[in-house]
């Protein structure tokens, strides 16, 4: 009776290598292969234990193994470590998900916790706070980057290409969707976020995806990446999705540098037109100034020189009016000797008529200077 | 070893044997197909333990996720006669295992036929638009669009299809240099143009200098020439006033003034001694 007990026990479905387990993670693995569950409980080492519980029966009862006490003994003792090795902790940054039979049962906290041991039970522990980062464009980090053009070229609305980098940052949500609703999470971001971004570089010209639509870009491709993710229901956060390169590509990136370039010069040209004008202009009116200031000396001095004229005509007049005739002729003859004094002068008396004498005139004194022949005529 | 052992261990061995033959777990992440004879009995969809009948039925697995299908990219043409690079994706869930196991049976063989209708689907849809629409506001049609097309066919597989995407849009390395020449020489067009608008600037504004330095200069002459003027009248006014007075005296006033000036130093004078100067020489008496 009790030999069936003990095979109908919870040994039953573990016992035989080849049990229904072994069917379920056969060839067709769900996990594809990987190890996210952080290894779950690994079961007992049986032949250890069967070692070391037949050694404790020896120990206990010199009967020995042939006695059916100890085997059912020894199966107690197994089935007391079996059950005790379902204990599992839960780390601060992940969940425990538990399985009974493949079923999902329920989400534990971050703790202590107690589950069926396998193959009765399964505890599939994601980490659920740490952000995952994907890398489009490029792979590796810090120095050791190397640039995936086939990805990192993506054709804008101008059917001009560009040459994206960016990194995503995602988070488990929900790990019971996570884990059950999609195979290859991280492919798929991958890919989706590839669509997504380049769905929205496709609406917008080369020089926006550039410059000032960036950071609009890498909002809108985010937020569509996650309306993806919630279409598939993956239990997956996107929480950042950042552009860390748009530029053109490096087969034309000197035609755009010298785009750059001829701006400066634009620049540069402007600031030497302006020097020019900066020069000439202020020098043009110091001149302008300088000419009227020197036309204004000018009339100021013949205003002035009038007046001194008239001052001086003035006072002679004064003088004339008071006596006529003396001023004059006062005058006369000061002009007259002041004029004679100076002058050479040769006087031909012309009353002594006959006298043959022919006036000599020294041609080279006449030539030096042509001088009226005619005598002062008198005052009037 | 007594009798009795070996027969308990003859037992435990034939339940475990028959265990195994009965009792299957489907993982939440699986559904199960459970074949009698390669008859189909049932589909089982809840995860979780079952049984069967031993050694008579056999059970296939099949994933009850969202599964992934990246078909390679394919080359083709569009409307526009442009060729490009396009590389599509879908996402599926097997609904009917009993129909994926009679189409294809396994995975691989459904990747290979279902991803040729999903190229055969991006082919006929992106052969009806041009480029400028791929990239621009038509995608998502374009998406949805195959997405229909596809869906068509999901049934007969068993599947459903839960969404296409066109992921990259590349053109072709032919096309591609055009277009990076195209893009060099849009860049230099736009560049010359900078260059020209600085020259022309430069122009302008030199120019626009000159033109204020000549018309500043000019201004100054015109100022400088009317307060010329003014003066000249100025001075003609005021000696004009003092002059006015008496035309007779001014008129010997200038004389004198004009002999003093024009006869200077060296002139050579040939004089009559009948003149007013010489009036005394002979007559002390003269009047």
């Amino acid at each position: 009776m009790f030999y069936k007990q003990q095979g109908g026990g919870p040994w039953g479905g573990g016992g035989g290598g080849g049990g229904p387990w072994g069917s379920g993670g056969g060839g067709n693995n769900p996990w594809g292969g990987r190890d996210r569950s952080g290894g779950g409980n690994p079961p007992p080492d049986l032949e250890e234990m069967l070692r070391r519980g037949q050694d404790r029966l020896r120990r206990i009862m010199p009967g020995g193994f042939g006695s059916l006490k100890g085997v059912w003994l020894l199966a107690a003792v197994l089935l007391i470590f079996w059950g005790v090795s379902g204990f599992y902790r839960v780390q601060p940054d992940e969940q425990g998900v538990e399985l009974l039979f493949g079923k999902y049962v329920k989400t534990t906290q971050p703790g202590l916790n107690y589950w069926f041991p396998a193959p009765v039970g399964e505890v599939i522990r994601p980490k659920v706070t740490q952000t995952n980062q994907v890398t489009v464009g490029f792979r590796g980090s810090g120095n050791n980057i190397r640039e995936v053009p086939q990805e990192s070229h993506i054709l804008a609305g101008d059917q001009n290409i560009a040459d994206i980098q960016f990194v995503v940052q995602w988070r488990i949500r929900e790990a019971g969707n996570f884990l059950f609703n999609m195979r290859d999470p991280d492919q798929t971001v991958k890919v989706a976020a590839e669509s997504a971004l380049r769905e929205v570089v496709g609406r917008n010209p080369l020089q926006a995806v550039m410059t000032n639509q960036r950071d609009l870009i890498a909002q809108q491709s985010r937020e569509l990446l996650q309306s993806i993710m919630d279409g598939y229901n993956a239990g997956i956060t996107i929480l950042d999705l950042r552009i860390q390169k748009a530029d053109p590509p490096k087969e034309v990136i000197d035609a755009f540098n010298d785009v750059q370039r001829a701006k400066q010069d634009e620049e540069r040209l402007r600031n030497e037109a302006l020097a020019y004008r900066n020069d000439i202009v202020p020098r043009a009116k110091g001149e302008a100034a300088r000419m009227v200031q020197n036309a204004t000396a000018e009339k100021e001095k013949l205003v002035k020189e009038a007046e001194g004229q008239a001052a001086r005509f003035t006072a002679f007049y004064q003088t004339y009016v008071a006596n006529k005739d003396i001023t004059q002729r006062r005058m006369y003859l000061e002009t007259m000797q002041e004029i004679l004094s100076k002058s050479q002068k040769i006087i031909i008396d012309e009353s002594g008529k006959g006298s043959g004498v022919v006036p000599y005139l020294p041609l080279p004194e006449i030539g030096k200077r042509i001088t009226p022949p005619a005598p002062p005529g008198g005052a009037q | 070893m007594s009798p009795r052992i070996i027969a308990v261990l003859i037992v435990i061995f034939a339940v475990l044997l028959l265990a195994t033959g009965s009792i299957y777990t489907v993982h939440q992440t699986q559904q199960a197909l459970v074949l009698q004879f390669g008859e189909p009995k049932s589909v089982i969809s809840e995860p979780g333990l079952h049984f069967k009948v031993p050694f008579v039925q056999d059970v296939y697995y099949y994933d009850s996720r969202i599964l992934d299908l990246d078909p390679q990219g394919q080359d083709m043409s569009l409307v526009d006669q442009r060729r490009i690079n396009v590389d599509s994706f879908a996402r599926y869930r097997i609904v009917d295992p009993l129909k994926f196991y009679q189409t294809v049976l396994t995975e691989t063989a459904f990747r290979d036929r279902f991803g040729n209708i999903l190229n055969g689907s991006v082919r006929d849809a992106l052969g009806r638009t041009d480029l400028a629409d791929v990239l621009g506001s038509k995608r998502q049609d374009v998406m949805h669009e195959i997405t229909t097309a596809v869906s068509r066919r999901a049934e007969e597989f068993g599947i459903k299809v839960v969404e296409v995407r066109i992921g990259r849009t590349e053109l072709t390395a032919d096309t591609t240099q055009a277009t990076y020449n195209r893009m060099r020489s849009d860049r230099m067009a736009e560049a010359a143009d900078f260059r020209g608008r600085g020259q022309e600037q430069k122009s302008r504004i030199e120019a626009d200098a000159d033109r204020e330095r000549t018309i500043i200069i000019a201004e100054a002459e015109k100022e400088s020439q009317t307060l010329l003027g003014q003066g000249q009248a100025d001075s003609r006014t005021i000696l004009n006033t003092a002059q006015g007075k008496d035309a007779q005296f001014y008129t010997f006033f200038r004389a004198m003034e004009a002999y003093k000036g024009a006869l200077g130093d060296g002139t050579t004078m040939v004089l009559s001694p009948n003149s007013e100067f010489f009036k005394y020489f002979n007559n002390m008496n003269a009047r």
